[in-house]
């Protein structure tokens, strides 16, 4: 169970941090050779985001890249492909991030099964509310597999509760509004709302939005049980090829 | 927020988390104002005030002539403010936003007509607007875009995807998830998540209640079809509404044929089988896809129609077989708007001009005693630099050439 894996990760580590990638960005074989080296970073936990064309929820950084790897041919039998290698390599929980449409299509039962048999852990559907999400839930609850929800500073504590309900393994509370990549004041309202969060759920909570420093996640320790790095990995492998991220992540982490 | 707003299987909320409070106040807000006989008073008023309604039902004696087959009657939409039907959701919309106390407004907008009216209802409420419109966009319909800018709003040319209608949706959606506490997303047409689809369509369905009541009272009879042309499917709910209770009006909507059938080729998504049910941009609809769930390229000649997805409200009427689809292509389109022209002096945006070329092809089998409704949705004014070049006009090409030696010059 993700839930289990994260609480025994915990009593080793006050805060996990959890890496983001876009599959076949820029390509396939980075793709892999990026989650080499957050794993030997020491990386707890994945995010694969599996392209999709119309990516509501994602800023102008993961969007590109989500473009970006359609643009190369990115299929969703390619993503499922180096998704199953990249869980059998390694030796930490993966989960898809990815939006309805792309579960839709292939069915969303025989999808949620293809995850479980690629050894996929849990999913992370951005535009699929529980309200919409009565067959995959029911899916994945059949494998096992971890539904996880987003939890907002807009969310009512009533709200709150009913995704924590619908959720299991962890809660993604994201740091503030608007969508990914975008700067977030790391001040102490943050501190009040997790707070909230903390009250509404019984389950751990991952920070994410706008994380991109040692600053940033020094600051969430104490507050989540994980912190998310995303758009800003992208925008370092932009900036300095693979070979940039295994110094990042043990900088983002206070070593290195 | 419930499990809502479908038309059979299509339609629903599929909205990120954060934006489940704004939807459960627009819905509120939509249907308090819908329960409220005031509203629509203040909303008819309005539009006669401000957008010269009830529009007319103008008899095309010249075009039924032609034809020689029923009496055709085209329903005057151009004539409101901004020239086109986007105006009726617009100013709802607008009154709605003032009713939630909000103070800006965002819009994505094609061909510019909804972008236009926007930046209008702005100006006259006196909102702050940002309007997003794809690249492509903004090159064809120009003047628009210098119109929108004249009444203060900030037009964002959007360089993302394929850089047209549903890329500016997208970015509009973006705007969203930041600004929701006082800004309201006015969405330009019957698609997105509930309520819009069904909100849109009952702004607009002041089209249809007066084009229903002014055939009566002018022909006596009800129209043995209506057409209507179908982008997102705003105009062609609007009028189809008005007859909904008539099984004898057989209803008719057509979409962009483009160049033809296969993908890419045209943003037909309900009369040529090239889509397929997918959900994207919050709502389950037929999309324009590829076995992935990609959504693809799409073609029109007409802005206002290039787009992937339809009206969730249009798909379920096409399972049920109450409405017709078909698609006229880009050269039928530019025949049956040049033979308009001529003919009655009536000037249909390319939109439009879809409705027009698909009643052209049928309007012989009927009896002269039938009558027809087209929807003139808008007017071509925004289309000249489309239209001029398609019909290869050489003084236009003349005076555009010395338009620009005269700026090269300054
Ligand atoms: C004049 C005109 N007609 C029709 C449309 C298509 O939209 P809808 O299908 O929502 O009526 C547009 C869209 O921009 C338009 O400008």
């Amino acid at each position: 169970m993700l839930e289990s894996y994260i609480r025994s990760r915990r009593e080793q580590k006050e805060l996990l941090l959890m890496t983001h990638i876009v599959l076949g960005y820029p390509n396939f074989d980075d793709s892999l050779r990026m989650v080499e080296a957050m794993v030997e970073a020491g990386v707890d936990l994945m995010e694969l985001q599996i392209p999709f064309s119309e990516p509501m929820a994602d800023g102008p950084v993961i969007l590109k890249a989500n473009s970006d790897a359609l643009a190369a041919g990115a299929r969703v039998e390619k993503s499922l492909r180096i998704a199953e290698k990249i869980t059998a390599s390694f030796d930490i929980p993966f989960l898809f991030m990815t939006y309805y449409n792309i579960l839709f299509r292939n069915g969303v039962d025989a999808f949620v099964a293809r995850m479980a048999d690629i050894g996929i852990r849990g999913a992370i559907i951005p535009d699929l509310p529980p309200e919409e999400g009565g067959d995959y839930l029911a899916a994945m609850a059949r494998h096992e597999l971890a539904p996880i929800h987003i939890f907002t500073p807009n969310s009512t504590d009533e709200r709150m509760r009913l995704l924590s309900e619908k959720s299991s393994g962890f809660i993604y509370t994201v740091a503030r509004k608007g969508v990914t990549g975008k700067d977030t004041a790391f001040s102490d309202d943050l501190g009040d709302y997790l707070e909230r969060c903390r009250n509404a759920t019984g389950l751990p909570l991952a920070l994410g939005f706008g994380v991109k420093s040692n600053e940033d996640f020094e600051f969430i320790r104490g507050k989540a049980d994980i912190a998310v790095v995303g758009s800003e990995t992208i925008r370092v492998v932009d900036r300095d090829g693979v070979a940039g991220v295994k110094p990042f992540i043990l900088r983002l982490m206070g070593g290195g | 927020m419930q499990h809502r707003g479908y038309y059979d299987q299509f339609g629903g909320a599929f909205i990120p988390e954060i934006l489940v409070p704004t939807f459960d106040e627009l819905e509120q807000a939509y249907l308090e104002a819908k329960a409220d006989p005031a509203f629509w008073q203040e909303y008819k008023a309005l539009m006669s005030s401000y957008s010269g309604r009830p529009t007319p039902l103008t008899q095309a004696e010249n075009l039924s002539d032609h034809f020689g087959g029923a009496q055709i009657y085209v329903k005057r939409e151009d004539l409101n403010h901004t020239g086109a039907h986007k105006a009726n959701n617009v100013m709802g919309q607008g009154l709605l936003t003032k009713r939630m106390g909000k103070t800006r407004v965002i819009a994505e907008t094609g061909a510019g007509q909804h972008g236009v009216a926007t930046a209008t209802m702005a100006a006259k409420f006196g909102f702050d607007c940002t309007i997003y419109m794809g690249e492509v966009d903004v090159e064809r319909q120009r003047p628009n875009v210098f119109w929108m800018e004249r009444m203060g709003a900030e037009v964002i040319p959007v360089s993302d995807g394929s850089r047209i209608l549903k890329d500016a949706i997208n970015e509009a959606f973006r705007d969203w998830v930041s600004n929701m506490d006082d800004t309201h997303y006015v969405l330009g047409t019957a698609c997105g998540p509930y309520p819009f689809p069904e909100m849109v369509s009952w702004f607009q369905s002041i089209i249809g209640t007066e084009a229903r009541e002014q055939v009566l009272r002018e022909t006596g009879k009800l129209p043995r079809r209506a057409y209507a042309c179908v982008g997102g499917g705003s105009n062609a709910m609007g009028l189809f509404s008005g007859f909904f209770d008539d099984p004898e009006v057989e209803l008719v909507g057509v979409e962009a044929g483009g160049r033809g059938k296969g993908i890419g080729e045209h943003a037909s998504r309900l009369a040529y089988d090239d889509a397929s049910v997918g959900v994207a941009q919050g709502y389950k609809t037929y999309f324009l896809q590829d076995d992935d769930g990609q959504m693809q390229e799409t073609h029109s000649v007409s802005a206002g129609l290039d787009y992937v997805g339809v009206s969730p409200i249009l798909s379920s009427l096409r399972e049920s077989g109450r409405v017709r689809f078909e698609a006229a292509t880009d050269q039928e389109v530019i025949d049956a708007m040049s033979l308009t022209v001529q003919r009655e002096g009536l000037i249909p945006a390319l939109e439009s001009s879809h409705a027009f070329a698909q009643a052209f092809k049928e309007v012989g089998d009927l009896d002269p005693d039938d009558v027809i409704i087209i929807n003139q949705s808008g007017r071509a004014d925004k289309d000249i630099f489309t239209v001029a070049d398609a019909l290869k006009d050489p003084k236009w090409e003349e005076f555009i050439i010395a338009k620009a030696k005269g700026y090269q010059n300054a």
